[in-house]
């Protein structure tokens, strides 16, 4: 097991490199660059301030070049600087947006979490009854639903017409001037819409997994044995149907640690949300090359780890699979 | 380069709703407040939204109107506009220009200090022109203070700048931000400087936090040259999507921000709305065109322009998408500024004569297409995607031009790629687009036909050497009557040639909570005079210790 | 070969127990109908401007109001419903393409081409797929066919994953042995054999590819680079109707619902799919 654990940490390395290779390639093969984004049709900006520009970032220099220097800084994980005017180290911009998006990933996790595997369970257990007719039209309605357009809907509802809760940013504007439970408080006011809607749109995914698992776990032959034993229906669902069917929920939480740091940049938008979306967003729009490799590359390692812990976490939990 | 772009500017701003006093006066409160004491008082906080958020803080290095914006509360620059878009000084008390037009000579107003307390002297100034045009700098500003031959501070507070040649925009430059040179020489790279996150200047506003992406924090700067503003405290919040803005400004969260059509007219007309905030409508200081590519075999006959230009429906434009609120352009000035012909040849919706000067040109109707030596009447019209305006546009002149048998497509491109890929390489057929306008009226970079190279901004390749000549003559005398005759003459020449189609002037719709009191109205907009707004002690809402 | 065509008739009849599949899949068929023929659901032109009649609600001449513009929002709602479908079934037919392909590639010959195709997907499946979109629509421009083809081209991965499965199992069973020994090409096995077998789980990518496919659009409208107007779909009505939600809510109501409806239909259909295809989930 430690063996193919370190094979595969080793291997991400390469594939990092290939990946950030191609990321790399992909962008700078983008029309436009950093630069027209701030001199473009600006009666001020002449030909020779653009040269000067170019030279100032690099962008002078033959495709190679640029790469084997961001490799080379990368290599002591230097993410570099940003392009964007303020010439802001990328791992101080990216740092500075992790807090937010991760806590709003963190609480819309627990909350499918939470949600989704009752009505997974419930669901197959009483596979086409009612309830399972009902949730399932539920959560596939939060996965079909366009979330721009229900955002706003509920900002009015509930920011508007009931004033409920704040329409938008993630706290007030006497944030500092509260104590500490003031604090929590007025930052879960403020998340509460966004969490929810998350959540909302991811529990169709979790909720059919569970539900199919658990579906398969009832019809094991142990579980008829178990019946067969005239063991209480109840023990029979929990202590064996159930505890099988959740153990690839461990898989999926492995599959899910690279969207942690991702942001839903329709989100941040639309609730004015300063996160990970929203910043690469506009490091995209703004050809912020540094800045977009840099959050490409994370995304990247996370998810190659991710699927490390995936695949670790269900060879540990199905015997029958062991590298 | 200095007052907030966006409170744009010009003529008699409207106030809906209540008393229209163009010579501004006081504001008269509905309900709440009507017995209050008028008096200004220190206090209170603005909270301003804004679609995009600050990338620096000092305006040579960026290039955003949201930054420069946020810039223009804490920097001063040795001129600025006044309400009726003149130029008066700002750092500077009074200056005078040479005979020959050649030398400018600052006069500093003595006693400023930065907000660290350091007194400013024409050193700082020195030192802005100097970085303005060191190599180091990453600035797209800098062309302007290039054409100074020589500049000296005799003293501390002169300062006199000499160009090879009169140079008339050369005095509007100096409205550019001055930096603190004892808080920046130790940097060669001003970007990378503190002072880019957290600057320091002489403006009205003390900088006291940046939240990137969320908000910024000033708070009046006690000792301003002017006198102490009355708003204790200015916050711009970002937030990125208009209508969570709209949601935010009813309910309290924002207490100003610039309206779009559609909510100026059909959203805030309740009685409610109408006792808690004022809205101000006034011409902005921007246009929208259909420009030609003047190569284009289509193009190139003056008659097709002029026909298009009869064919395309400006009201409906008007009514379409701005919903009646702007006016129509006749050429690449702002109707009431000093530089604007009002009697230029003008371009009536016409179907007929359109028809008639296409047919002079050789174009026969054919199944209700234009034909020509075999060949229809199709071209693409390119422009910015996701600009719900523009995209606005192009439809209505889709449906006017295929009323005289032209067949027009839309392609929209995202910018940063709009102008490498399309632009630069004239790989365009016709595009729609607009400018803003800065009050100098200056525009050789747009019209002469010497600024047709790649990434210039004659990309339309127009050459017309009468119009050359003026613009030559237009830039290089400060006096204002002869250079109103150039720059007249141009618009009667443009006019004529139609190498844009004038479109539109939007207005600005800017709206403010009523509590705030002191905004008059005026050609400059409502914020030239922002440090005088103030809100009655009654009615503070935010307690601010100073 | 009458045992599988015995399998897939086991299927549709579970299918069609299945009562909300069966409601999904009159949705589908509804709108897919109103594709096709949008002249049995409108006579008026989607495209026709009226600066005076802009933004009226619901009402005889208008059904479901007018935009912005003036236009018909049923008019642009049904042909709007072409756009959105086409978007949908082009994207996800390239997508199928292509994940079929590479994964029978990878299944049937195994070894290094497996392995150096299933690397190519576990990168591809590193970069955020919205992003990729995004940036790549970004980088080219907003048009349909770019759109179409973006999103084809980074929604193959699970169909490739799913075909490659499904030829490993399928690929030691005797049948496919027995073909091999009596000489049969390998493409004829393929069609024969391995892809009927494959044919579940591939419509099942596909119908949740459309439905993904079309809440895309919209989320890219959302951002201005979706389908771009004056060409009608649901996202980018939608978008623009947003911001009139308050006082001419059919704007933005009825697209909205219109992609709501649709994307449900559609996934609920393919979720039935799955449950009647799947072998381990007989019912009781």
């Amino acid at each position: 097991m430690l063996r193919f654990i370190v094979r595969r940490l080793l291997l991400t390395i390469p594939l990092l490199v290939g990946i950030s290779f191609i990321s790399f390639l992909v962008i700078h093969l983008a029309p436009g660059g950093p630069i027209s984004v701030g001199t473009d049709m600006n009666p001020k900006a002449t030909a020779e301030t653009r040269a000067r520009l170019e030279a100032y970032y690099g962008l002078d220099q033959p495709f190679y070049v640029q790469y084997g220097r961001w490799l080379g800084r990368m290599a002591t994980l230097d993410f570099g600087d940003s392009f964007s005017p303020d010439g802001r180290p990328v791992a101080e911009k990216i740092r500075e947006r992790i807090p937010i998006t991760l806590t709003i990933n963190v609480l819309s996790m627990g909350l499918i979490f939470l949600v989704a595997i009752p009505i997974g369970i419930y669901s197959a257990v009483r596979q086409g009854s009612l309830f399972d007719r009902v949730s399932t039209v539920f959560v596939f309605t939060g996965f079909s639903i366009p979330t721009f357009w229900l955002a706003l809907l509920l900002m009015i509802l509930f920011g508007v017409k009931l004033e409920w809760l704040p329409i938008s940013g993630i706290g007030s504007l006497e944030y500092h001037s509260l104590g500490t439970t003031g604090k929590i408080a007025d930052r879960a006011r403020h998340l509460l819409l966004p969490v929810l809607l998350t959540g909302f749109t991811g529990l169709a995914g979790m909720s059919r997994y569970m539900r199919s698992n658990m579906l398969e776990v009832i019809r094991q032959d142990y579980v008829a044995t178990a019946r067969a034993k005239g063991l209480p229906e109840r023990t029979v669902v929990f202590r064996h149907e159930m505890r099988n069917a959740l153990l690839p929920v461990i898989t999926i939480l492995g599959l899910s640690v690279p969207d942690l740091l991702g942001g839903s940049v329709i989100f941040e938008t639309i609730f004015a949300i300063p996160g990970m979306g929203q910043l690469f967003y506009q490091g995209v729009m703004s050809r912020d090359y540094p800045l977009i490799m840099g959050i490409l590359t994370i995304g990247a390692f996370l998810t190659l780890l991710g699927n490390l812990l995936a695949d670790v976490g269900y060879a540990l939990a199905d015997p029958r699979i062991r590298p | 380069m200095n007052r907030p772009l966006r409170r744009a500017i010009l003529p008699p701003i409207v106030m809906l709703l209540l008393l229209a006093a163009c010579s501004g006066g006081k504001q008269e409160s509905e309900g709440k407040g009507t017995s209050v004491p008028d008096i200004p008082a220190y206090g209170d906080a603005i909270v301003e939204g804004s679609i995009g958020g600050v990338s620096g803080f000092l305006t040579a290095v960026t290039s955003d109107a949201s930054s420069h914006a946020a810039a223009g509360y804490v920097f001063s620059g040795l001129v600025r506009y006044d309400k009726d878009l003149k130029l008066e000084g700002e750092l500077a008390e009074s200056w005078e220009v040479s005979p020959d037009g050649k030398r400018i000579t600052f006069h500093l107003r003595k006693g400023v200090k930065w907000h660290d307390g350091t007194p400013l002297t024409s050193d700082d100034v020195m030192f802005t022109y100097r970085r303005m045009i060191d190599p180091r700098t990453p600035t797209a500003y800098g062309e302007d203070f290039k054409q100074v031959k020589r500049a000296a501070a005799p003293d501390p507070h002169t300062f006199v700048v000499e160009y090879a040649r009169p140079f008339a925009p050369a005095l509007a430059s100096w409205g550019m931000h001055v930096l603190p040179k004892h808080l920046l020489e130790k940097y060669p790279d001003i970007s990378k400087s503190p002072l880019n996150k957290k600057p320091v200047g002489t403006g009205p506003y003390r900088f006291i936090e940046w939240k990137t992406g969320e908000k910024v924090v000033f708070d009046a700067s006690p000792d301003y040259f002017e006198g102490k503003p009355y708003i204790a405290r200015v916050i711009t919040r970002v937030i990125p999507d208009q209508s969570t803005m709209f949601l935010e400004l009813k309910s309290g969260g924002v207490d100003t921000m610039d309206l779009t059509p559609p909510q100026y007219t059909r959203q805030t007309d309740t009685p409610d709305f109408r006792k808690a905030f004022n809205k101000y409508k006034y011409l902005a200081s921007a246009y929208t065109y259909l420009g030609f590519r003047l190569s284009h075999p289509f193009f190139k006959d003056r008659r097709v322009r002029q026909a298009i230009a009869h064919a395309a429906d400006k009201k409906a434009l008007i009514d379409g998408v701005l919903l009646g609120l702007g006016q129509e352009a006749t050429g690449p000035y702002k109707p009431g500024t000093w530089a604007h012909n009002p009697n230029v040849r003008k371009y009536p919706y016409d179907p007929l004569r359109a028809k008639a000067l296409l047919a002079e040109a050789g174009w026969k109707e054919k199944d209700g297409v234009l034909v020509k030596d075999r060949q229809p009447f199709e071209f693409t019209v390119l422009t910015n995607a996701g600009n719900e305006a523009r995209a606005k546009t192009a439809a209505i002149l889709q449906q006017n031009l295929a009323e005289v048998g032209i067949r027009m497509q839309i392609r929209t491109v995202e910018w940063a790629a709009f102008i490498n890929q399309f632009i630069d390489k004239r790989n365009f057929d016709a595009v729609i687009l607009g400018w803003s306008l800065t009050p100098d009226p200056d525009q050789y970079d747009i019209w002469h036909s010497s600024k047709t190279g790649p990434k210039e901004l004659n990309f339309v390749d127009f050459a017309n050497p009468e119009v050359d000549k003026l613009l030559e003559e237009g830039r290089s005398t400060f006096d204002i009557e002869k250079r109103k005759k150039a720059y007249f003459r141009i618009q009667e020449i443009l006019a004529e040639e139609q190498p844009y189609v004038f479109l539109y002037v939007p207005d600005a719709l800017p709206v403010v909570q009523k509590r705030f009191h002191g905004i008059h109205p005026a050609p400059a907009g409502i914020s030239y005079n922002f440090p005088k707004w103030y809100v009655p002690k009654a009615l503070q809402k935010h307690r601010i210790q100073p | 070969m009458s045992g599988s065509v015995g399998i897939r008739w086991n299927i549709a009849r579970r299918l069609l127990r299945n009562r909300l599949a069966v409601a999904g899949g009159l949705v589908v068929g509804f709108f897919f109908l109103v594709a096709v023929l949008p002249a049995l659901f409108t006579s008026q032109n989607p495209d026709r401007i009226d600066v005076a009649d802009i933004l009226r609600p619901p009402s005889a001449a208008h059904p479901l109001g007018t935009d912005d513009l003036g236009r018909d929002v049923l008019a642009r709602i049904v042909y709007g419903a072409r756009v959105s479908m086409k978007v949908g079934f082009v994207a996800v037919g390239i997508a199928t393409s292509i994940g079929l392909v590479l994964g029978l590639l990878a299944g049937f010959h195994g070894g290094r081409v497996d392995a150096v195709l299933m690397r190519f997907v576990d990168i591809m499946l590193c970069f955020p797929t919205f992003f990729l979109i995004l940036a790549a629509i970004a980088f080219l421009s907003p048009s349909i066919v770019i759109i179409m083809v973006v999103i084809g081209l980074t929604g193959w991965m699970g169909v490739a994953r799913l075909v490659r499965a499904e030829t490993l199992s399928l690929k030691e069973r005797d049948f496919v042995a027995a073909a091999r020994a009596q000489g049969t090409g390998t493409l004829r096995i393929v069609f024969r054999h391995i892809l009927p077998n494959a044919l579940a789980p591939i419509l099942v990518a596909a119908t949740l590819g459309v439905a993904g496919a079309i809440l895309t659009e919209s989320a890219l409208s959302f951002l201005g680079i979706g389908v771009q107007p004056p060409t009608p779909s649901w996202g980018n009505i939608l978008t623009v109707g947003r911001n009139y939600i308050e006082f001419a809510w059919w704007l933005s109501l009825f697209p909205g619902l219109a992609i709501l409806v649709t994307v449900l239909g559609y996934n609920l259909l393919g979720e039935g799919i799955r449950d009647a295809a799947d072998p381990r989930l007989k019912g009781r």
